[in-house]
């Protein structure tokens, strides 16, 4: 009986420890299947503000417009519909407000119930119009055509260099100077911690006796229980001023000031891997290179840096990983405009930080929306990458041993 | 003449009193062998000879101990300056992950050494006086972690010997090896004891008395008895060191 007991319980184990894997696994699956369903979304939609309309005039041959296209057209930077594939003509632009120039108060109606009729003649009466207004005022009888905005293509979209989510006609969902600029903040931050995190590691691996050492291992990793908010607070109120007074800027809040917290947050990463590495380093081979004469430094630099290399490099990775996920400490020290980087002393917009700043605003199901929701897979795509070469290294590692 | 003299070296590991007051005198172009239990102090007695128990924390020695003739515990004698007078192989092979030129090149180049032909002539020599020349001069580029055990611990040897020691301390060079690299490594000793004073720990009685001039057994810390090999193993004037040598105890 008691065996039988036994055995049970030992099933039941097991049972849990299944569910909890199949459940995890399940779960990370559906996360992943969430975020690109919701993001690929955005490749099935039309450009244009929602709920708006864009006509030209009947004989107008352009039948399609790009987001870029139509954006160009109402900045008044293409003024001609030659430029878009049409007759050579001026392009005569139109707002809804414009309706005043062509008819008074008392024709379009009190409650402008005349309006999608008064409409409806200007774009007939106008060959060279293309006019924008809401669709709810587009006549049953309506004498024009609608242009149709191509869908946003997948290299529009990676290769834009405007991100307007909101604009009006048509909504800019370049996300190039996004991802770049993830990229540069991550860039400064691995610039600036991979160095001094190296030398920490290799005082505490190799130089610190032991008493300072089990003093400074704690502290170091205190840092990566702060929470990021607090960085970003701390970042706003000493580095980015600091930043502005050193460099003259008119505003402090940069991509160096990003990647100096973020090389902050990525440090503790950085030391206690690479000095975990370092400290792998048999004994017997330091030993050989003292015997041979070699100093203690030359014994760190010529054995025990390139034996723990792959270490490092994941050290180094998985630093760099932190640094691009960041959210909050990021969104409140860059600064956030989002022009593509070329140098560390202007504001700069991550993917992160955009998702956290504007997914609050966009309306669910909107092309807002799934913009962010692709911009997260994005950021998806970047760590996996970042996770599967921190496997590749490691698995080098071991294969080295 | 003498190459290494001791006199009364005593050593502490904290409160553990590791060696105790140990003086002999080993001869230049000879091979000692140090036979003795494990913790008899026959590794750690080795290791004072190039200062490699600097290393542990706690340690601390007493007495003389003269390397031609220079007391090698004095301030003024920089440890790395030791190190390159008195080589050392290991328990284990441990070359560097490097190629197996780099690995024989290593004591040069960190002794400073940049002319290249200097290094190639000196890795050549060294790699024939450690008897592997023939079976690596093909692969000098490879890494040394392709090399059989055997054949890792006499590019060990070759290391050593590339940086011209007039000492060699080898500790149970052939411990970790097979029978057929452990016969290769005994000849290397003796053909290396022209040029090179050899001082070699060593588990194997048998070894001892095939490699060495002079045999000192250890037992507890002391130096218990010190004599030409063949007489400490034909007539040892001691009983534990005829306890030990007839396997009563070990």
């Amino acid at each position: 009986m008691k065996r039988y007991f036994h055995n049970f319980g030992e099933r039941v184990i097991e049972g849990v420890l299944t569910i909890s894997g199949t459940v995890t696994s399940l779960t990370v699956l559906l996360i992943v299947f969430f975020l690109f369903k919701e993001g690929l979304g955005i490749f099935n939609q039309s450009p244009v503000a929602e709920g708006s309309a864009i006509v030209v005039n009947n004989q107008n041959p352009v039948k399609e417009l790009s987001a870029k296209e139509l954006k160009e057209i109402f900045d008044q930077n293409i003024t001609n519909w030659k430029q878009v594939g049409g007759q050579d003509a001026p392009i005569k632009l139109f707002r809804i407000d414009d309706i005043t120039d062509y008819y008074t108060e008392e024709q379009i109606g009190k409650d402008f119930e005349y309006l999608p009729q008064r409409l409806s003649e200007v774009v007939a009466k106008e060959p060279t119009i293309v006019a924008f207004f809401p669709e709810q005022y587009l006549a049953k009888d309506f004498q024009g055509h609608r242009i149709n905005l191509e869908n946003i293509s997948v290299s529009e979209f990676l290769g834009g260099t405007e991100w307007y989510p909101t604009i009006q006609p048509a909504v800019q969902m370049g996300v190039l100077p996004l991802i770049l600029g993830t990229l540069w903040v991550s860039l400064g931050a691995i610039l600036i911690a991979l160095p001094l995190g190296l030398a920490t590691s290799i005082y505490l691996a190799e130089i610190a006796d032991k008493r300072v050492r089990n003093l400074l291992k704690p502290v170091i990793e205190l840092l990566a229980g702060i929470p990021s908010v607090v960085y970003g607070f701390f970042g706003l109120v000493v580095i980015v001023p600091l930043i502005q007074d050193l460099f003259g800027l008119p505003v402090g809040e940069t991509a160096l000031a990003g990647s100096i917290i973020l090389g902050i947050m990525a440090l503790p990463t950085i030391i206690s891997v690479s000095e975990d590495a370092m400290r792998t380093t048999p004994r017997a081979m330091k030993e050989a290179s003292l015997a041979l004469g070699a100093t203690k430094w030359q014994t760190i630099y010529k054995v025990v840096v390139p034996y723990s290399m792959s270490g490092i490099s994941t050290a180094a990775i998985l630093g760099i990983g932190r640094a691009i996920g960041e959210t909050m400490a990021v969104l409140m020290v860059t600064g956030n405009a989002s022009v593509i980087p070329h140098t560390f002393l202007a504001p700069v917009r991550t993917i992160p930080a955009t998702i956290a700043a504007e997914l609050g605003e966009a309306p669910q199901g909107g092309m807002h929306y799934q913009a962010l929701f692709a911009l997260g897979c994005i950021l998806f795509l970047m760590t996996l990458i970042i996770n599967l070469s921190v496997d590749f290294v490691s698995a080098k590692r071991k294969a080295n041993r | 003449m003498n190459s290494i003299e001791t006199k009364d070296v005593h050593l502490y590991y904290g409160d553990f009193h590791a060696l105790k007051g140990i003086s002999m005198a080993m001869k230049k172009n000879q091979v000692t062998a140090f036979i003795g239990p494990s913790g008899c102090g026959k590794s750690t007695y080795l290791r004072c000879f190039n200062r490699m128990n600097d290393l542990i924390d706690g340690v601390r020695i007493e007495g003389e101990i003269l390397i031609d003739e220079v007391d090698i515990n004095n301030k003024n004698i920089l440890v790395d300056d030791l190190r390159k007078h008195v080589g050392m192989v290991f328990q284990k092979p441990n070359p560097f992950p490097k190629s197996i030129f780099e690995n024989v090149a290593y004591g040069l180049r960190v002794n400073g050494t940049k002319d290249k032909t200097l290094i190639e002539e000196r890795v050549e020599k060294s790699l024939r006086q450690a008897a592997l020349w023939e079976e690596v001069k093909d692969k000098l580029k490879k890494s040394a972690f392709e090399l059989s055990g055997g054949q890792q611990q006499r590019l060990c040897i070759a290391r050593a010997l590339a940086i011209e020691p007039s000492v060699l301390l080898m500790d149970e060079p052939a411990s970790a090896l097979d029978p057929i690299s452990t016969a290769k490594i005994e000849e290397l000793i003796y053909e290396l004891k022209e040029n090179y004073t050899i001082v070699i720990v060593t588990h194997n009685m048998q070894q001892a008395g095939r490699v060495s001039d002079s045999t000192a057994f250890f037992y507890l810390g002391e130096l218990v008895e010190y004599a030409k090999t063949k007489t400490l193993f034909t007539s040892p004037k001691d009983q534990r060191t005829q306890n030990y040598i007839t396997g009563r105890f070990g």
